[in-house]
């Protein structure tokens, strides 16, 4: 196994006495897209300022390659950050921006030049080297932000949620030039976003956050279909959850009832035990949808159609009252697939494509 | 329909107009045509009744150069520029704090700072005198604490009139200070220690660049004023310290002579164009598109 470039040990950091982290462990490893995904306020910024040296941690140690970093100030860090709002200085050209840290550096002019050269080819950016940041638009901006962290050749780049003020086209251009910098330059990205479908969508690892607290670090595949909690399964992606109760463990099997059905489910993560309750979460995309004469499912009307390109989105409202969301890959040959608004239907899923997860976790 | 609701463009047109007239005919009348008399003024010669009279010369501006004057100006010049830089190295952490501190205080804050205003600065000057008497309450103080055994002479020193001149200006030198600090975006700090500069770094290369319209701006409002306050001279200097204001208020009241004195007081518009001028190149390397 090999050794993370990062490593965040029982960080914990307070404003005012209100905690803002928890007893924070994290690894981010060589190379590697990190993403930290959590909603408005859970802490994602803060971490990265700890990280960054802008701030120091209450409790924990933040090691950078085998070095603490406790007592190294933000300048010595070898790890760069693109801002939120960029932050590019407003005095100087983009050329003089993107030099800065070589200048401190105190490095040749004929390198500083070459390196500033090579850095604005990379975000292709070479023509503008003359313009102040106030001449160029935003996703100019973002990539001169970019190219200015970049020329230090940081073993670690950590990204504010970068894209957030580019509009949805620009947006996803950047990620997918994000992503090309980052696998052929090999650093290590730590990628802020309350975005979902960005963080699944480009990140090796998801490190979901809600209130401070770590709640799962995974692939964007486990977050997704393998939620640790409720916050998870219904922050990443739509999700519909069946309360359920164990009848009884079989082996490798579980049987639960699920609004009077009787379902055998192969056995979840955790060990459950008869009589508990737990909830069976299932994504809009693994919804069946039965006419009202199957064998099984969970009768409904449906009161929602949304045709949404590749996909057609409905509703259904079950007769005990909860809604079911239904996500249906769009096939005008499906002869199952002919169901209208208001008409009755039946509800069911694949035993397996369930996720369980114990009722009060 | 909101045309509707504004007087039809020809009226609007003639408001503006009659607005943008009166402006100018303010500054024309209050501020143009005193200063071509004062230039006029200056290139004319003295007359013992009348003041001025033909022919035009340029005399006046000679005597300017006369040794004799030449150091009053170059020590007027170097008290004034003690003064600023006093008020800078006072003004500008001041300025900082100010613009950091919780947004509640901030509106008192300012509001204590102009507050003396609100008392001539005439008065306030008297009272710095009685402040620095020799039986004022700072040597009673001294004496009391036994630092000293007899009173310091505080008074009708340099020391005093750029104590004095500091104390009546430093207000303008912290308000166009906060007002840029204001602006200032903290991130811009942080990113600059982020790329590998330290505090001094960070100070050198991005505070002092991004408040420099402010610190031009401060220099403008203390400097000039501090080379014309000629009371503060005569209070606090007594005869041993003289300001160009001193200059021009004795040609212009006790000497009589009218042109020399013109032409040391355009000497002082001269030296605020210039600083104007520097002020306005500073803001725009900062100003957004405008070409320079
Ligand atoms: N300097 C500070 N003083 C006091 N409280 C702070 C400070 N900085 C952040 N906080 C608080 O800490 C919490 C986490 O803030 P943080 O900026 O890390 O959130 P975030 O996850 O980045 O949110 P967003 O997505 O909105 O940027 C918030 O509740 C915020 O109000
Ligand atoms: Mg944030």
């Amino acid at each position: 196994m090999t050794s993370p470039l990062l490593s965040l040990r029982a960080i914990g950091k307070a404003y005012a006495g209100r905690p803002v982290l928890l007893d924070l462990s994290l690894d981010v490893l060589d190379g590697e897209f990190l993403t930290l995904l959590g909603p408005s306020g859970c802490g994602k910024t803060t971490l990265l300022r700890l990280i960054a040296g802008f701030e120091h941690p209450d409790q924990g140690s933040i090691q950078l390659a085998g070095a603490d970093l406790t007592a190294v100030p933000p300048e010595r860090r070898p790890l760069n950050t693109v801002f939120q709002q960029y932050a590019l200085f407003p005095h100087l050209d983009v050329f003089g921006n993107v030099a800065y840290g070589l200048r401190r550096e105190r490095r040749p002019r004929a390198e500083i030049d070459l390196r500033v050269r090579e850095a604005l080819d990379l975000v292709q950016l070479g023509e503008f080297a003359r313009r102040k940041p106030q001449q160029l638009s935003g996703g100019q901006q973002q990539r001169v932000a970019i190219a200015r962290a970049l020329v230090k050749r940081p073993r670690l780049l950590l990204l504010d949620e970068p894209l957030s003020a580019l509009d949805a086209k620009l947006r996803r251009q950047m990620q997918l030039e994000l992503k090309r910098l980052q696998r052929e330059l090999g650093i290590a990205f730590v990628f802020v976003t309350h975005d979902q479908e960005e963080a699944l969508s480009m990140s090796d690892r998801v490190a979901v956050l809600h209130a401070g607290v770590l709640q799962q670090l995974g692939t964007p595949r486990e977050v997704y279909e393998r939620p640790a909690n409720l916050f998870t399964a219904r922050f990443v992606g739509e999700t519909n959850l069946f309360p359920a109760r164990v009848l009884e463990t079989q082996g490798e099997r579980v049987v639960v009832d699920c609004a009077g059905q009787r379902r055998t489910l192969p056995t979840p993560g955790f060990a459950p035990h008869a009589g508990q309750a737990v909830n069976l979460l299932l994504r809009p995309e693994d919804i069946r949808v039965l006419g009202p004469d199957a064998d099984h499912g969970l009768p409904g009307t449906v009161i929602e159609r949304n045709y949404k390109g590749s996909t057609l989105d409905s509703l259904i409202r079950l007769d005990s009252g909860q809604e079911v969301l239904v996500s249906e890959f769009f096939d005008e040959d499906d002869p199952a697939f002919d169901y209208r608004l208001g008409e009755t239907v039946k509800v069911s899923w694949v035993d397996g494509w369930e996720w369980m997860l114990p009722a009060d976790g | 329909m909101a045309e509707v609701a504004l007087p039809p463009p020809r009226h609007r047109n003639l408001l503006r107009s009659a607005l943008l007239g009166l402006s100018w005919g303010w500054l024309l009348a209050l501020v143009l045509v005193p200063n071509l008399l004062v230039l006029a003024a200056s290139l004319l010669n003295r007359d013992p009744t009348h003041f001025l009279q033909l022919p035009l010369t340029l005399d006046s501006y000679r005597r300017l150069l006369d040794p004799l004057y030449l150091r009053v100006f170059l020590d007027s010049l170097a008290l004034a520029l003690a003064t600023t830089l006093g008020c800078l190295l006072l003004g500008y952490p001041f300025a900082w704090a100010l613009s950091r501190i919780d947004g509640r205080w901030r509106p008192l804050l300012v509001f204590l700072l102009i507050l003396p205003f609100w008392t001539n600065s005439l008065v306030r000057t008297y009272a710095i005198k009685q402040l620095l008497a020799a039986n004022g309450p700072l040597n009673g103080a001294l004496l009391a604490l036994g630092l000293i055994d007899a009173p310091l002479e505080l008074l009708y020193t340099q020391g005093a009139v750029i104590l004095g001149l500091v104390y009546l200006l430093l207000p303008f030198m912290i308000l166009p200070l906060y007002a840029v600090f204001e602006d200032l975006r903290p991130e811009l700090l942080l990113a600059s220690r982020d790329l590998g500069a330290g505090r001094l770094a960070t100070f050198v290369h991005v505070l002092i660049p991004l408040t420099l319209p402010g610190i031009l701006a401060g220099t403008l409002l203390v400097l000039l004023p501090a080379l014309g306050m000629f009371y503060v001279a005569d209070i606090l200097g007594g005869a041993r310290v003289l300001l160009v204001g001193n200059i021009i208020k004795n040609q212009f009241l006790d000497a009589r002579d009218w042109p020399f004195g013109a032409a040391a007081s355009i000497l002082l518009t001269a030296a605020m164009a210039l600083l104007l001028f520097a002020h306005r190149l500073a803001r725009r390397r900062l100003r957004d598109g405008e070409a320079p």
